[in-house]
């Protein structure tokens, strides 16, 4: 199980890279998801994997750490917002600017205009 | 006393809402909610100050669950210097802004300031390391609201930019926290310190790992080569005040590599010792050179100003990355220092781009008030840059003395004297295209641009003198300023005094155990029906 989670998270980290090394916002979010989801699973395993274990202290031998489920819950929202909020601040810079590309070659003087 | 380590979270978080939920519609009512709350912070901010300069060290524990399994908050010098400089920059920043309609030129700009505020708050407060990302995270939603207020074309792509990367640095946060937890099996910063020590060598591969992954994260934020690359076009495109404002987020960054590498990984630690160092200080060098190196090529003053902070970052970093009780203090002075010099300098940005519709550094037609604008240069580019007779220079006198007794101390020495040079040449190009050079037919003409009248206030000017009163004071009053960032360092390299405080000492610990498993034993006790202990421990029914 092990093996295979972590070929999992290592699979869903490297195509997140990837994709978030692209030139264009689109796939960058789709990268930025992949690397949350990734971090997601990850931190999960960080308190070992065990199954059929309840996280409940005393009621059976074995017993899962309840912590990391509490910090993949805040890692989740806090994910979640921003990814909404990143997609919301891609498409009005592609609304305002008239592109969709990441990079900026000649940074503007003025902000406002882009000038 | 202790519960009001809890109100510059609290403060800030209440206006905030306040303001977003009620008085969205009225300016006037914003502003001064925003004003109370910031004047309020500065307050508490000054109180915890004396509180904390006895030397004693804070714990609250929040919903009074002990630690290390609920969440507390610390205070100490350290947090309590910054807390107090994040005030203070706070209340002068929402002046400058109101003074000069900033606030007006987009929605909600006085909610999203007070969130950052209690952000950065509950960043230098937090004695836990999950909670501290929880407060990065915070901060960083509502400086992407403030870098892109206003709107506009260049500013929106910059926010995308500021935000992605921002993004990664927080999953690699994650990361880093996740194999922290696998490793430790606490997050709670004081028991974690206590653990570092105990565990199996065989873990040591994974703490060295654990502390560089945070090394990353924390230098990322304070904009450390070579992950500086979201610094220069989020500063030069961000509003000005809230570019002066992120003058301290930059120092969060510095913040956290202090209190995680002295309090949890410190170099005394077998597994890490000198390996946060050895990366560190190259680094710092090189973020030095390219800083100053930028300050020259930057094209625009915003640019430049912007490279000049990473400059002053790289001085920073290498005083914190040598890592010794005198390096750390005289890095904490520089702290405070270039903090207000490099605010100072995007107010004066702000101004010149309020006077002329640009910062290019090109001549043409002379702006409006050039003078009282180009005085105010004048003395924030001596702060930045190091000369006498400002805080900088100080600042810099104490690094070079503190890394004087390190091995490589010719090449800090080097780095540090001739980026200084370069940075005043740089400077002093910028100051004289924009403010000297004479206007002649062959320079390009104004396109028809006006000022917007309010943006020009003399009170926005009476608030950038106040900042570089607040430089000449940190200055004049360097004696005590120093003490007090001794004392800090010392008590940074104290760890048992914040171990004992967070988690008590060991005759407390051993006690409250005392208590419990007697309390357990009541409990088992009451289980199995024995009505005579009962009896004698009927107060603690309530359990």
């Amino acid at each position: 199980m092990e093996v295979l989670v972590a070929i999992s998270i290592g699979a869903m980290t490297a195509s997140g890279i990837y994709l978030m090394l692209r030139l264009r916002t689109f796939t960058v979010v789709l990268g930025l998801s992949m690397l949350t989801y990734a971090v997601n699973v990850f931190l999960f395993a960080s308190g070992r994997l065990v199954t059929g274990a309840p996280p409940i202290l005393g009621s059976l031998d074995t017993l899962s750490d309840p912590l990391p489920q509490a910090l993949v819950l805040t890692a989740i929202v806090i994910s979640f917002g921003m990814t909404a909020l990143v997609v919301m601040l891609a498409l009005s810079a592609y609304l305002n600017a008239g592109t969709d590309e990441i990079d900026i070659e000649k940074p503007g003087e003025q902000p406002e205009t882009g000038g | 006393m202790v519960h009001w380590i809890v109100a510059p979270v609290i403060i800030p978080a209440l206006f905030g809402a306040m303001i977003i939920l009620t008085m969205r519609h009225d300016t006037l009512l914003q502003r001064v909610g925003s004003l109370v709350s910031s004047v309020l912070s500065l307050a508490v901010a000054i109180a915890l100050l004396v509180g904390a300069g006895t030397g004693e060290v804070f714990s609250y524990e929040l919903g009074s669950w002990p630690a290390p399994f609920g969440i507390v908050l610390v205070l100490d010098r350290l947090s309590a210097m910054m807390v107090l400089l994040t005030a203070v920059l706070g209340l002068v920043v929402l002046c400058y802004a109101i003074a000069t309609n900033w606030d007006q030129r987009g929605r909600n700009f006085h909610a999203l300031f007070q969130f950052q505020i209690m952000g950065l708050f509950g960043a230098m407060l937090t004695g836990d390391i999950f909670n501290l990302f929880v407060f990065f995270e915070i901060l960083l939603i509502a400086s992407y609201g403030l870098m892109t207020h206003g709107g506009g074309r260049m500013r929106m792509r910059g926010g995308v930019q500021y935000v992605i990367y921002n993004l990664a640095g927080s999953t690699l946060f994650l990361f880093a926290l996740g194999t922290l937890y696998a490793v430790f099996g606490t997050l709670n910063m004081a028991d974690l310190a206590e653990r570092a020590p105990q565990l199996p060598a065989s873990d040591e591969a994974l703490v060295r790992v654990t502390a560089v992954l945070l090394l990353m994260v924390f230098v990322l934020k304070g904009a450390l080569l070579p992950m500086h690359f979201w610094l220069p076009n989020t500063y030069a495109l961000a509003p000005a005040p809230v570019a002066a404002l992120f003058a301290v987020m930059t120092k969060v960054g510095a913040y956290s590599v202090i209190r995680v590498f002295t309090l949890i990984f410190p170099t005394t630690l077998g597994a890490v010792g000198g390996l946060v160092a050895d990366v560190m200080v190259p680094a710092a060098m090189v973020t030095l050179a390219v800083g100053m190196i930028g300050v020259l090529g930057g094209g625009t003053l915003a640019r430049t100003v912007s490279f000049g902070v990473i400059g002053s970052m790289g001085t920073l970093f290498l005083a914190i990355g040598t890592f010794t009780e005198t390096s750390i203090a005289a890095g904490l002075y520089y702290l405070l220092h270039s903090t207000l010099a490099s605010a100072a300098l995007f107010l004066v940005v702000d101004q010149v781009r309020a006077r002329r519709g640009n910062s290019t550094l090109l001549p043409q037609s002379p702006m409006e008030g050039a003078g009282l604008v180009s005085a105010l240069f004048f003395v924030s580019a001596i702060a930045i840059a190091g000369m006498p007779p400002l805080s900088g220079f100080l600042g810099k006198l104490m690094i070079m003395q503190a890394i004087r007794v390190e091995d490589w101390w010719v090449w800090g020495w080097a780095f540090i004297l001739c980026t200084s040079l370069i940075a005043v040449v740089g400077l002093s190009r910028a100051g004289s295209v924009l403010f000297w050079r004479p206007f002649d037919n062959a320079s390009p003409q104004d396109d028809d641009f006006t000022v917007v009248p309010g943006t020009t206030a003399p009170l926005g000017t009476a608030v950038m003198g106040a900042l570089l009163a607040l430089i000449v004071l940190l200055t004049v009053a360097a004696g005590p300023v120093t003490r007090y960032v001794q004392a800090t360092s010392a008590q940074l390299f104290d760890t048992q005094t914040y171990i004992y405080a967070v988690l008590g000492s060991p005759e407390e610990r051993a006690a409250r155990a005392a208590a419990e498993e007697a309390l357990a034993d009541d409990l088992h006790g009451a289980d199995h029906g024995a009505p005579v202990r009962r009896e004698t421990n009927g107060h603690e029914e309530g359990y």
